[in-house]
């Protein structure tokens, strides 16, 4: 039975060394949930303390109704995949999916139907008799999220669980998991540090950084409006220019751009790459071309206007001449696709 | 039609085809002739006498050993000892490994030390000592007699063996086990706990059988030490055991009595059993390779009861296990002790007897042990790089068979050159080859070659071998290379084989005692026995036994140091 998972107010150290502060957030039933951020981000420190390593200095954590904050890792029922998977290596795959079955006491059949099934859920029933070491880095990742599923756990914690997998498995992988999430209507927890990974699978994201929560969206939302410099420069690329507001227009050295709402004083505005519209010399605002790379799909500028330096990226057609640097050009800013920044 | 112009490649060299330069295949030659003429024909000699009657091949010796009372029941005490020891040692070590690396204690760097004390002094050595503290007439047994009238028989007979090998030898379980309980990757625990598992569900389904590998590999050098041990049960007065009765026939009847080498022959045969059930018993669980991450399992706290628990466990555990160093060092210093808890007097005049007499025993073990580390270390050292770095066919077997001494007993190796080289002269002298003293620094580093191979492995593993091909790529040549990046790279390793031969040598009786013909010949440990056989000498034995720890301790702290910084070092590295 899947359920929400409730976080309040959770701080969490190592001695004297803060690593979540005040953490608060609601996973809804059934939703597909992740916690982005760099390494050292807390991430995964707060997914343990769901699972129950370690506990919470102060705060409280809930899985539906129920208050788990002072209960230990084995009396949750959350279940949860570890990045280095944790197969046990003396074990072989069944009766390291009939683990869990067992410390719940079913009855033998019961066990093997379930541990049969769910090994047939993630395409190993005829895997059932191999040692772990028998098998490959994606089947281990298989037989590691069956022995997690099998339990029927109420939320299911994910550990970077891809990380050990090549480019081409992993977004396999992906689309997989995000499936059987939906199939089986689970409430899913997906720690991750790959912001595509994170875009591609989630409902919603929360971005973390030095232990504090950035931002919590949908992975749309976090990217048209990031809430603040980390989030917009974490979640692809932004043109970050300090400056001043002052009647609708924003100003900083060399640079100005009218119809941008905010309050005034100073401010800091965040334009994505292919937000720039590049022109004939004369159009808008007069710039340079100081760097040019080819990236395939789309060309990417480095542009200088005044003494600002702007990222801009031109979609590729086939035939396009790119602007040679040192070119002068005109760039037209949208002035709705210009966030204004805390 | 014409046909495409062919440039005959040149016949590949026969360096090419070896996959090694001329000078590395004579290296391997070297080490090859060596391991042959002293490890491996010596051992063969072994084996043929003992199935050689007057008319060749026979079982005859065999029968005869089965046949003998008391060598029958010399076989079943050495087996009994074996197992015994092992068992006791268990009940030390388990414990301890479990506290060191399962919870929270405060003692920690006791336990740290608890592994390393007994094995700074050979069991021979306290031997004497841990009569007079724990013997039917000792100071705990005249305490208990005393105060509650009854006595615990410690060390009577095979008792005592028992007891003095398992204080001395627990170490190998306690290292092995803790190395392997610290190797298990914590996801492996947190995700059995996250399934439901915990307490001892939790330890017998997941933690122990994931420790089992190291755990039964400390046990199985437990049986192979304690089975190879001559020293302890000799100075104990037990002569019902193996070892004693292959050292009894050759020293007492003589070099060609077979029975000497058909004891010797049972005892390889026990040695490799032991070695191979051990291999056998972990088939296919050699888990270390397969677990990512590692870091160890979490340490939970003990609480307050179980904190007080552990604490006098410990500290029981310590007493016990100083005791033979307290009581020799006692002893050294004592005018009488006998029949008394404590000496009548104390003195110094046994030291005073050592600094007079014993200078040559000390200068000759640090000359034959100093060879023989050297002798290791370059053998160890340049085997290692051969079976590391180049494709020389037959490599893999030179490694394996000189790895094969850790499971001849010395004793198998003293008798087998005694009688292989025997009957070889030395010019000039006329003296045997087999009693020259050299010989002994063959033995030691025919036995020590082991850890400095060991040592070197290791240590050449690390150097990831791009750091060589940079080498080259800059113009360095083979020798330039070796010269220039890999030893100085290597050199902390090579160190710590040198230290661990040595300081494992300096010790060394059993090959010791058959291979000493002339007293100024004699090392430190032949003198230490030589001098604890009568009463008399007990005080001077014991001194020079105190020296002998020292010596030990201060090799064994050497290398742990040098192990350390070549550590901290690497560590630099990486940053």
């Amino acid at each position: 039975m899947a359920r929400g998972v409730t976080i309040e107010h959770v701080s969490f150290g190592y001695g004297a060394t803060p690593v979540l502060a005040d953490i608060t957030l609601d996973v809804a039933r059934g939703e597909f949930f992740a916690f982005l951020g760099p390494s050292g981000s807390g991430k995964t420190t707060l997914l343990r303390l769901i699972a129950g390593f370690g506990t919470p200095s102060s705060g409280r954590i809930r899985i539906g109704e129920r208050d788990i904050t002072g209960l230990p890792p084995w009396s949750r029922n959350v279940g949860m995949v570890f990045q280095s998977y944790a197969l046990w290596p003396h074990l072989t795959v069944a009766k390291n999916v009939a683990f869990g079955l067992e410390r719940r006491r079913l009855a033998r059949a019961d066990v093997e139907r379930k541990v049969k099934d769910a090994l047939a859920l993630v395409g190993l029933a005829a895997f059932a008799d191999r040692r772990p070491a028998q098998l490959s880095g994606g089947q281990q990742q298989r037989v590691a999220l069956a022995r997690t599923l099998v339990i029927e756990p109420e939320v299911l914690l994910l550990d970077e669980p891809l990380s050990n997998l090549d480019a081409k498995l992993r977004v396999d992988m992906r689309a997989e998991l995000r499936q059987l999430q939906r199939k089986l209507g689970i409430t899913a927890i997906y720690v991750t540090h790959d912001q595509e990974e994170a875009n591609a699978i989630a409902d919603r994201i929360a971005v973390l950084d030095q232990g504090c929560i950035q931002q919590i969206g949908a992975p749309l939302e976090l990217y048209d409006h990031p809430a603040n410099r980390f989030v917009a420069t974490f979640l692809g690329t932004a043109n970050l220019i300090d400056g001043r507001i002052e009647n609708g227009r924003f100003s900083a050295e060399g640079f100005a751009l009218d119809g941008i709402a905010g309050a005034a004083g100073p401010a800091c505005i965040s334009i994505r790459p292919q937000d720039v519209a590049v022109g004939a010399a004369g159009t808008g605002v007069a710039a340079t071309v100081t760097e040019r790379e080819f990236l395939g799909g789309i060309t990417r500028y480095r542009m200088r206007v005044g003494r600002q330096s702007l990222v801009v990226d031109v979609p590729h057609r086939r035939g396009s001449e790119p602007y040679a640097v040192g070119s002068q050009v005109g760039l037209v800013i949208d002035p709705r696709c210009v966030t204004v920044l805390r | 039609m014409s046909s495409l112009p062919t440039i005959a490649a040149p016949p590949p060299s026969l360096a090419v085809r070896l996959g090694a330069s001329p000078a590395q295949v004579v290296a391997l030659a070297a080490i090859a002739l060596f391991l042959l003429a002293f490890l491996i024909i010596p051992i063969v000699r072994v084996i043929v006498v003992a199935f050689t009657g007057p008319d060749g091949f026979t079982l005859v010796h065999f029968g005869d050993f089965f046949a003998t009372g008391l060598l029958r029941e010399a076989f079943w005490n050495s087996i009994y000892v074996g197992v015994m020891t092992v068992v006791v040692a268990s009940l030390i070590a388990v414990p301890l490994a479990t506290i060191l690396s399962r919870f929270r204690f405060r003692g920690a760097a006791l336990i740290h030390t608890l592994g390393v004390v007994p094995l700074v002094m050979p069991p021979f050595v306290g031997a004497v000592a841990m009569q007079l503290i724990y013997g039917r007439n000792g100071a705990i047994n005249l305490l208990l007699l005393d105060w509650f009238g009854f006595r615990i028989p410690f060390m009577d007979g095979l008792n005592g063996v028992i007891f003095v090998e398992a204080l001395h030898y627990f170490p190998f379980i306690l290292l092995n086990l803790s190395a392997s309980l610290a190797n298990i990757d914590s996801a492996m625990e947190e995700s059995a706990q996250n399934l439901g598992a915990h307490g001892f569900t939790l330890f017998s389904r997941i933690v122990f059988p994931l420790a089992l590998p190291g755990y039964v590999a400390g046990a199985a050098l437990v049986f192979v030490k304690v089975f190879d041990d001559l020293a302890t049960p000799l100075l104990l007065n037990v002569t019902n055991m193996l070892a004693p009765q292959a050292y009894l026939k050759i020293t007492s009847v003589g070099i060609t009595d077979p029975m000497g080498y058909v004891i010797s022959v049972i005892m390889i045969i026990c040695s490799l059993g032991g070695m191979a059930l051990a291999g056998l018993a972990l088939k296919g669980r050699d888990f270390a390779t397969q677990q990512r991450g590692g870091g160890g399992l979490a340490r939970r706290s003990l609480g307050p009861a179980g904190n007080a628990i552990a604490a006098v466990f410990v500290v029981l555990v310590l007493l016990l296990v100083l005791s033979p160093h307290i009581g020799i060092f006692l002893l050294s210093i004592a005018t009488v002790w006998s029949f008394a808890v404590l000496p009548d007097g104390y003195t110094l005049a046994h030291y005073a007897t050592i600094f007079r007499e014993a200078a040559p025993l000390i200068s000759n073990t640090v000359l034959y042990c100093g060879l023989a580390g050297l002798i290791d270390v370059i053998l160890g050292g340049m085997l290692a790089y051969l079976v590391l770095r180049t494709r020389l066919p037959g490599r893999r077997l030179v490694e394996q068979v000189a790895m094969s001494a850790v499971a001849v007993p010395g004793l198998v190796l003293g008798i087998g050159l005694l009688r292989t080289y025997y009957d070889v002269k030395l010019p000039f002298t006329g003296e045997p080859l087999a009693t020259f003293w050299f010989m002994l620094v063959i033995a030691y580093a025919v036995r020590r070659l082991p850890y400095a191979l060991s040592a070197a492995t290791a240590a050449l593993q690390q150097l990831h071998v791009s750091l060589e091909e940079a080498a080259e790529n800059l113009g360095a040549g083979k020798l330039t290379t070796l010269n220039r990046i890999v030893v100085p790279l290597i050199v902390g390793g090579l160190l710590a084989g040198f230290v661990t031969s040595f300081a494992t040598a300096a010790v060394e009786l059993s090959a010791t005692l058959l291979l000493v013909a002339r007293a100024p010949d004699a090392p430190l440990a032949y003198g230490i026995y030589v001098y604890m056989q009568s009463a008399a000498g007990r005080g001077p034995g014991a001194a020079l036994g105190v020296i002998a720890v020292v010596v030990v301790a201060v090799a064994t702290y050497l290398a742990y140091r040098v192990a350390e910084r070549e550590r901290g070092l690497k560590a630099r590295e990486l940053l």
